[in-house]
C-alpha cells in the first residue's frame, strides 16, 4: 500500500526539485495511477498541479506537450490528431477507460520509462526529446535508454515535420497491455521504426530503417525490412507473450506499418 | 376459470393452450432495479458498521509448509490490535467451505488456520483491529517461521507425487468419494453404460484427444465480504454476501463448534456470484473475531485476495474418444478426466461426475459410454463452484471432440448433431431421475429447433466453413451444444411462505438469494400469476435465516425452478386459504366461491368481498386467522435446458489474432417467465463463455505463486472484445416446471470455447484444445501446418 | 489535511490523510455509492466527476481535489433516474454493483460527445466492466436513452 506523510504543492519547478532531493523518498506525482500500485512509502509527495504543465502548445516548428497533460488530452487534441497522421492520440486510446486517461499524465509515462507504454513507442518514431529540469533537453531516444535520477520532466518537444506516420498494437483483450507496439515514420527518405513491448522499453530499428531508406520499397524490401527490425532488435517473454510470437508478430505490424506510411 | 401451475397442478401446455398468462412470459422490470442501478445503499459494506473491528489475514508466502513457530507479541502490541488469532486458537475439527446440502460430498478437509499452509495465500492469521491501517501495521509484525515442503503444482504430476497434499489423517468424509488422501486423489468416480471398449472396437472412425480447461476466476464486481455482531440476544449475526445463507449457517456453526441457533445470517443485495459465493470463503473469519471479542467485525477482501485466496473453476483434462460408423452415428464416447481441485475438496466430487452426467445424454443414440477419473489435490488455490460446475469442462472437450469427428468424416458440424441428439421424450440413464433399469424420460426439449433456428440466424449456409476477407483475414463459423440441469433431484429443496398483510397485500418470504439474477422478481411474478394480482402488491422479503423459509441456496440452476416450483405451492395454499376464509365471511360454501386476485365472489357475482376487506377482517379481533401460505418443493428431477450456439470468428492469418464477430446462441429454458431477465441471463453467461474461451487464465509461477492476480493481469471480456451477440429461445414446456419453465443461469456459458475453437478450425484449419484460445496458439498452429 | 470542496453543489469541508484516495473519502463522508471493484484503476465502478469530467476515485488522491467540484450519482439523481429506467427496461442492471460508475460515465459521455456512433460509444464506455450483463443489454439501453439508432 503506498504511504505519503507529507504533501506539498510547490509554486516553481525549482521549488519541487529541491524539495524532491530533500530526501531519497521524496517523489513526484504524476497522476497517481501507477504509484498507487506498488508500496512506496513516500516522505514527500511533490504535486505539479500548480506549475501549468498542463498543456499542448502548437509552434512554428514543434508541438510541445507539458508534464501534466493528461492522455485524454492527448487523445483529443485538434492539434495532435492533424499532426503526425494522428499516431499520438491513436497510441493512446486503448489504454484503460476514458476515466484513467483523465488522470494519467505524459509525464508519468515518459519519466518511467515502462517497456509496455504505447505513447512512448509513438513518440519514439518522431523527433522527440524531453526537457528535464537539471539535465536539460535531451532525445527522447536517449532518455529513454539512460533515464534519469531525481530530476523532473517538464515537457516533451516535438518536431514538427510533415512526415507520415502509423502505429500499430497487438492486444489479446482490447483492454490488455499491448503485446507488441509498432510505430514506423518517414520524414522524405528519412525512416524511424521504433518496437516496443518487447517487452522491454522500446527502441529504433536503425539498420531497418536504413535498408528501407536505400530500397526501392518493393513489397519484398519492405518484407525484408521489417526482418531486419526483428533481427536487430531484442525479443523477450513474459505473461502475454513467448519471444518467438513477439518475434512472429514484429515484422507483420512493422510490414504493415510500413506499408501504410509509404 | 381453469388454471394450471405447472408442477404444483397437473402439466399442461400453458403458452400454445388456451390460458393468458398476465404477468408470466413478461418482460417486467427488476423489482429492486431502479434502487441498485442508482447507487442505494443496499449491500453488504453499505451496512456493515463503522466501529466494526478490520480483519486482515496474513497468507502463506509458501506453495506448502509447516509453521514451526509462529510470534504474534510484537505484533499484538500495536496500539489498536484487538485479537490476532493463529491455528493454536481455533477448534481442530474438519469441514467443508461447500455450499452444500448436508451430508456434503465435498470432503471435511480444513480448519479455519491449520499448522499446514497449502497454497500461496492459504491464511495463517487473523488479525482484528481497529481499522485496517492498524491491522496491516500489525500483520507486518508476525514471525513464521516455516518448514517449507515441495509444492505439488502441476496436477497431472500430482498423483502418487512425493509430497502429499494433506498428509492429516483426521479429513472426515461423508460418504465414500473415492478418495485416496496418501496419492493426493481427493475423489475419483466412474460411471458406464454399456460396453465402451467393445463398441470402441467396433467403430469405423475413432477419433481421440485431449483437451485441457483452464481455471477461471469469478471475478464478480463486488469481492468477498462479511460483517457480523452479536444482537440483544447475544446471538453471534452474519451479513454476507453469499449465495446460500442457510449453509453458511451450517458451516459457521460447524466450524466454530457453536450450534446453528446461535447463529443468523442474513443477505442484503449482492455484487455478483457467479458460485464463487456458494462456497463460505470469509465469514467464518469475521464470526471468529465477533465470538472471540464479543464486538463487531468485518472482512473485505481485495481483489487480490478474491483473485488468489478464495475458489476458481477446476481446471481439467479431458481426453475424450469417439467411436462412430462412416455415416457419422455415433456409437461410443469414452471421457477419461483428470480434475485439479487444489488445496481443498470443495465442490471436489460433484463439479467432476457432472462433467460426464450433464454432457453425454447429448448424444443417446450412442450405444456405450463411459466418463471417469480423478480428481487431485495440488498445492494451488482450492477449486470450487463456477457457473456451469464442470459442464463448462466437459461440454469444451466433448463438443470439440464432436467437432474434429465431424471434420473426419468431412460432415457438416450441424449435420452430425442432427443425427444424434436426445429428442424430446426419448430416455437416457444417466439424466437425473433414473433408477436402476429404469432411465429417466427427457419430458422437454427443443434443442433440435434451437440448432435450427440457430443456423438461420447465422446464416450458416451462407458462411460455413469459411470466407476469405483479404489476404491476411478468414471468417469461420462454428458451432457447439449443451444442455445443463435445473436444481439437484432428490436433494435440494426450497421452501417459500406466502403472508396475507391486512391492507390486502402480500409478502413473499423466500431463502433464495437474487445476485442480480431478478430471481426476486421472477418468483414475485409466479406468485402474482398464481393469486391474479400485481407485481406491486408482492414484496418480497429475502434472505435472513432467522425469518425466511428454508432454501439451499442459489445454485445449480435451482431458483427460477426449484424455488419457483415452492412459490406457487405457497400461493396456491394460499389461494386456497383466501377462497375458504372468504366463502365463510359470505356464508358460502367453498365451492360456490371464486377468487379472481381482488373479490371473492360467488359464481354469478352478486355476494363479493374485496380482498382488502377480507385482509382486514381476518386480522382483526373478528377473523383471528391471519392467512400464510406455504410450499415446499423438492425435484425429482432435473430438467435439462439447452443451448445451441455459433461463432462466427474472424481470423488474422498473420498474427493469430481472432476477432469475434458474431455469437449466435439459442436458448430452451422452457417457458420464460421474463424474456428481459432471461435475454440478460444470456448474454452476461456468454459473455463469460467468451472470456474463458479467448482471454482469461489464472496463471501461477514456478513457485505457486499466482501472477493472474489484479484485473490488469487477469483479463475478463471488455466491451470491446465480444462482438455481436444474438440470443434467441426456443421454448419447451417442462411439465414439471414453473409454468413449464427451466433454468437458464448456467446453461448459457458452456457453448462459447468449444463453438469458437471450431470457428477457428474452419477459418485456419488449427484446432486449439487448451483454453483460451489465444493469438499465439492460433498462429503456432498456421505456421505448423505451414511447415507440414 | 483540511480540504474545501464542493460535492453535489454543497460546499463541504473534508479531513483527509495525504495517501487517501478520494473513493475511500467519499465513502467514508457517507456518499455510499461510490464502489470499488478492484485495486488496480481497472474497473471503472468508482468513477464520480472530477471539475465535470469523469475520473476513477480510486486512484485520485484526496488532497488534490482541494478547490474542485465533486459529482457523484447521489447529485445527478434525476438524470440518473432517467436513464436507469432504459437501464431497468433492458433487465440490464444485474447484481448493480457496476452500475453507479457506468451511469456516471454514460452522463458524462452525454456531455461531451456529440452525436455518438455506436463504436464511440463502446470506445467511451470501455473502462467500465462489468461481469453480469454481457454488455449488451446497457449498449441497448445508451442507445435507446441517446436516440442513437
Ligand atoms: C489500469 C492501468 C492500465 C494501463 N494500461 C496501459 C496500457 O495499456 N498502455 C500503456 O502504455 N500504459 C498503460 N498504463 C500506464 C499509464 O498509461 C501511465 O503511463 C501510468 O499510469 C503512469 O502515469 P501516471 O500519471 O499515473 O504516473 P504516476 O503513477 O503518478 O507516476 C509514475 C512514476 O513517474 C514519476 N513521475 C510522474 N510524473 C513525473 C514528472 N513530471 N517528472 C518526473 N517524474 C515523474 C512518479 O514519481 C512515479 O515514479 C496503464 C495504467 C493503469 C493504472
Ligand atoms: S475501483 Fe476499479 S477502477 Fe477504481
Ligand atoms: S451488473 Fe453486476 S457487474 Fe454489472
Amino acid at each position: 500500500m503506498l504511504t505519503i506523510k507529507d504533501y506539498v504543492l510547490p509554486k516553481t519547478l525549482e521549488e519541487a526539485y529541491s524539495i524532491l532531493n530533500l530526501n531519497k523518498n521524496n517523489a513526484i506525482l504524476g497522476g497517481c495511477a501507477f504509484l498507487r500500485l506498488g508500496s512506496k512509502q513516500i516522505e514527500t509527495a511533490i504535486d505539479l498541479s500548480d506549475l501549468a504543465l498542463k498543456y499542448i502548445n502548437e509552434k512554428d516548428n514543434q508541438i510541445e506537450i507539458g508534464a501534466m497533460t493528461t492522455l485524454r488530452e492527448i487523445e483529443t487534441s485538434p492539434v495532435l490528431q492533424k499532426n503526425f497522421s494522428g499516431i499520438l492520440p491513436e497510441s493512446v486510446k486503448n489504454i484503460g477507460g476514458v476515466q484513467l486517461r483523465n488522470i494519467v499524465t505524459v509525464g508519468g509515462t515518459v519519466y518511467s520509462r515502462y517497456g509496455f507504454s504505447d505513447l512512448n513507442t509513438a513518440l519514439l518514431s518522431l523527433d522527440t526529446d524531453v526537457v528535464l529540469h537539471r539535465k536539460g533537453r535531451i532525445s527522447l531516444e536517449e532518455f529513454l535508454e539512460k533515464g534519469a535520477q531525481k530530476d523532473i520532466l517538464e515537457k516533451i518537444i516535438i518536431r514538427k515535420t510533415k512526415c507520415q506516420a502509423s502505429f500499430k498494437m497487438m492486444r489479446n483483450s482490447a483492454a490488455d497491455y499491448a503485446i507488441l507496439n509498432v510505430a514506423v515514420s518517414k520524414n522524405d527518405n528519412d525512416w524511424k521504426i521504433a518496437v516496443g513491448a518487447r517487452p522491454q522499453r522500446a527502441k529504433i530499428a536503425k539498420e531497418a530503417g536504413k535498408y528501407l531508406a536505400g530500397s526501392k520499397k518493393t513489397n519484398e524490401e519492405i518484407e525484408e525490412a521489417a526482418v531486419i527490425a526483428t533481427k536487430e532488435l531484442a525479443f523477450g517473454s513474459n505473461t502475454r507473450g513467448s519471444k518467438a510470437y513477439r518475434e512472429s508478430i514484429c515484422k507483420v505490424l512493422v510490414k504493415r506499418a510500413i506499408m501504410e506510411v509509404i | 376459470m381453469y388454471r394450471v401451475y405447472g408442477a404444483a397442478k397437473g402439466c399442461q401446455k400453458i403458452l400454445g393452450g388456451s390460458v393468458k398468462m398476465r404477468v408470466i412470459n413478461k418482460g417486467i422490470p427488476k423489482i429492486d432495479g431502479i434502487d441498485i442501478a442508482t447507487g442505494k445503499a443496499v449491500y453488504t459494506d453499505d451496512l456493515s458498521s463503522n466501529n466494526a473491528l478490520v480483519i486482515k489475514i496474513l497468507r502463506s508466502p509458501h506453495a506448502f509448509a509447516r509453521i514451526k513457530s509462529i510470534n504474534t507479541e510484537r505484533a499484538q502490541e500495536v496500539p489498536g490490535v484487538e485479537c490476532i488469532l493463529t491455528y493454536k486458537d481455533v477448534p481442530g475439527v474438519r469441514f467443508t467451505l461447500a455450499g452444500q446440502s448436508y451430508p456434503e460430498p465435498s470432503p471435511y478437509d480444513r480448519l479455519i488456520l491449520d499448522e499446514y499452509v497449502r497454497y500461496v495465500g492459504d491464511e495463517v492469521a487473523i488479525i482484528a483491529a481497529v481499522d485496517e491501517k492498524t491491522a496491516l501495521k500489525a500483520l507486518k509484525l508476525v514471525e513464521v517461521e516455516y518448514e517449507v515442503f515441495e509444492p505439488v503444482l502441476d496436477f497431472e504430476e500430482a498423483e502418487g507425487h512425493p509430497s502429499i497434499v494433506h498428509p492429516e489423517d483426521d479429513i472426515h468424509l461423508n460418504m465414500d468419494i473415492g478418495m485416496n488422501r496418501e496419492k493426493n486423489i481427493a475423489s475419483s468416480y466412474k460411471l458406464e453404460i454399456g460396453d465402451v471398449d467393445s463398441e470402441l472396437a467396433e467403430s469405423d472412425i475413432i477419433v481421440e484427444k485431449t483437451y485441457y480447461t483452464q481455471a477461471q476466476a469469478h471475478a464478480m464486481m463486488e469481492t468477498y465480504r462479511a460483517f457480523s455482531y452479536l444482537d440483544h440476544n447475544g446471538r453471534l449475526t452474519i451479513v454476507s454476501s453469499t449465495q446460500i445463507p442457510f449453509h453458511v449457517r451450517g458451516i459457521v456453526a460447524r466450524a466454530l463448534q457453536i450450534p446453528q441457533s446461535k447463529v443468523r445470517v442474513i443477505k442484503p443485495r449482492i455484487g455478483g456470484g457467479f458460485g464463487g459465493k456458494q462456497t463460505a470463503s470469509v465469514e467464518i473469519f469475521p464470526a471468529l473475531v465477533t465470538l472471540k471479542t464479543g464486538k463487531p467485525a468485518k472482512i473485505i477482501y481485495d481483489r487480490k485476495e478474491t483473485f488468489s485466496s478464495t475458489t476458481s473453476r477446476h481446471a481439467m483434462r479431458i481426453t475424450v474418444k469417439l467411436g462412430a460408423d462412416k455415416e457419422g452415428n455415433i456409437k461410443a464416447i469414452d471421457m477419461q478426466a483428470l480434475s485439479d481441485t487444489g488445496a481443498y475438496g470443495e465442490h471436489a466430487p460433484t463439479v467432476f461426475s457432472v462433467a460426464g452426467h450433464k454432457t453425454l445424454p447429448l448424444y443417446n443414440k450412442a450405444q456405450a459410454v463411459r466418463y471417469m477419473g480423478n480428481v487431485v489435490y495440488t498445492n494451488k488455490m482450492p477449486a470450487g463452484a463456477l457457473r456451469g460446475y464442470g459442464v463448462t469442462q466437459g461440454t469444451f472437450a466433448l463438443e470439440s471432440a464432436i467437432n474434429e469427428l465431424a471434420a473426419e468424416l468431412n460432415m457438416d458440424p450441424v449435420v452430425i448433431r442432427e443425427k444424434n441428439i436426445i429428442k424430446e421424450g426419448e430416455t437416457n440413464p444417466i439424466l437425473e431421475g433414473s433408477k436402476d433399469g429404469n432411465p429417466a424420460a427427457l419430458e422437454s426439449c427443443a434443442l433440435e429447433s434451437c440448432i435450427k433456428k440457430g443456423k438461420e440466424l447465422i446464416r450458416w449456409h451462407e458462411k460455413y466453413p469459411r470466407k476469405v476477407i483479404s489476404d491476411t483475414k478468414v471468417r469461420g463459423v462454428g458451432m457447439a451444444i449443451t444442455m445443463q440441469g435445473s436444481g439437484i433431484g432428490g436433494i435440494d429443496t426450497a421452501s417459500a411462505v406466502i403472508k396475507l398483510n391486512n391492507d390486502g397485500f402480500y409478502t413473499l418470504l423466500l431463502g433464495s438469494t437474487d445476485m442480480g439474477t431478478g430471481s426476486d422478481t421472477i418468483l414475485a411474478q409466479i406468485a402474482a400469476e398464481v393469486l391474479d394480482t400485481t407485481m406491486d402488491r408482492i414484496i418480497v422479503h429475502a434472505a435472513d435465516t432467522d425469518i425466511s423459509p428454508y432454501d439451499t441456496g442459489s445454485y445449480a440452476s435451482s431458483t427460477a425452478y426449484v424455488t419457483g416450483n415452492a412459490v406457487i405451492k405457497a400461493a396456491e395454499d394460499m389461494r386456497k386459504k383466501i377462497v375458504g376464509s372468504g366463502a365463510k365471511l359470505l356464508g358460502l360454501s367453498e365451492k360456490d366461491v371464486e377468487f379472481d386476485g381482488e373479490f371473492i365472489k360467488n359464481i354469478n357475482g352478486k355476494q363479493k368481498l374485496s380482498l382488502n376487506e377480507l385482509a382486514q377482517r381476518l386480522i382483526s379481533g373478528e377473523g383471528k386467522n391471519q392467512l400464510i401460505g406455504m410450499g415446499t418443493f423438492g425435484g425429482e428431477t432435473s430438467p435439462p435446458p439447452f443451448v445451441a450456439g455459433f461463432a462466427e470468428v474472424e481470423v488474422d492469418k498473420e498474427t493469430g489474432k481472432i476477432d469475434l464477430i458474431n455469437y449466435v446462441a439459442v436458448v430452451d429454458c422452457g417457458t420464460v417467465i421474463n424474456p428481459n431477465l432471461a435475454r440478460i441471463q444470456a448474454e452476461g453467461g456468454l459473455v463469460q463463455g467468451i472470456g474463458l474461451a479467448m482471454y482469461e487464465d489464472v496463471q501461477y509461477s514456478e513457485r505457486g505463486k499466482m501472477n493472474s492476480n489484479t484485473f490488469m493481469q487477469y483479463k475478463i471480456p471488455c466491451r470491446k472484445d465480444i462482438g455481436k451477440i444474438t440470443v434467441s429461445f426456443e421454448s419447451s414446456y417442462e411439465p414439471t416446471g414453473p409454468f413449464g419453465a427451466k433454468s437458464i443461469g448456467e446453461v448459457v456459458i458452456n457453448t462459447p470455447a468449444p463453438a469458437i475453437a471450431n470457428a477457428v478450425y474452419n477459418a485456419v484449419g488449427v484446432n486449439v484444445r487448451k483454453l483460451p484460445i489465444t493469438p499465439e496458439k492460433v498462429l503456432k498452429g498456421i505456421m505448423e501446418l505451414i511447415s507440414e | 489535511m483540511k480540504i474545501k470542496v464542493i460535492i453535489n453543489n454543497q460546499n463541504m469541508e473534508l479531513d483527509v490523510a495525504y495517501d487517501e484516495f478520494l473513493a475511500d473519502t467519499l465513502r467514508r463522508y457517507g456518499f455510499l455509492s461510490v464502489k470499488k471493484g478492484c485495486d488496480t484503476g481497472s474497473c471503472g465502478l468508482c468513477t464520480v466527476w472530477v471539475d465535470d469530467k469523469p475520473v476513477l476515485s480510486c486512484a485520485t488522491l484526496s488532497v488534490r481535489i482541494n478547490g474542485k467540484k465533486i459529482t457523484t450519482i447521489e447529485g445527478v439523481q434525476k438524470e440518473a433516474k432517467e436513464f436507469a429506467e432504459y437501464l431497468v427496461n433492458e433487465g440490464a442492471e444485474q447484481c448493480g454493483f457496476c452500475s453507479p460508475g457506468f451511469i456516471m460515465t454514460v452522463l458524462a459521455m452525454k456531455r461531451e460527445l456529440q452525436n455518438p456512433t455506436v463504436e464511440e460509444i463502446t470506445h467511451y464506455l470501455t473502462g467500465n466492466l462489468c461481469r453480469c450483463t454481457g454488455y449488451m443489454g446497457q449498449l441497448r439501453a445508451v442507445k435507446k436513452y441517446l436516440g442513437v439508432v
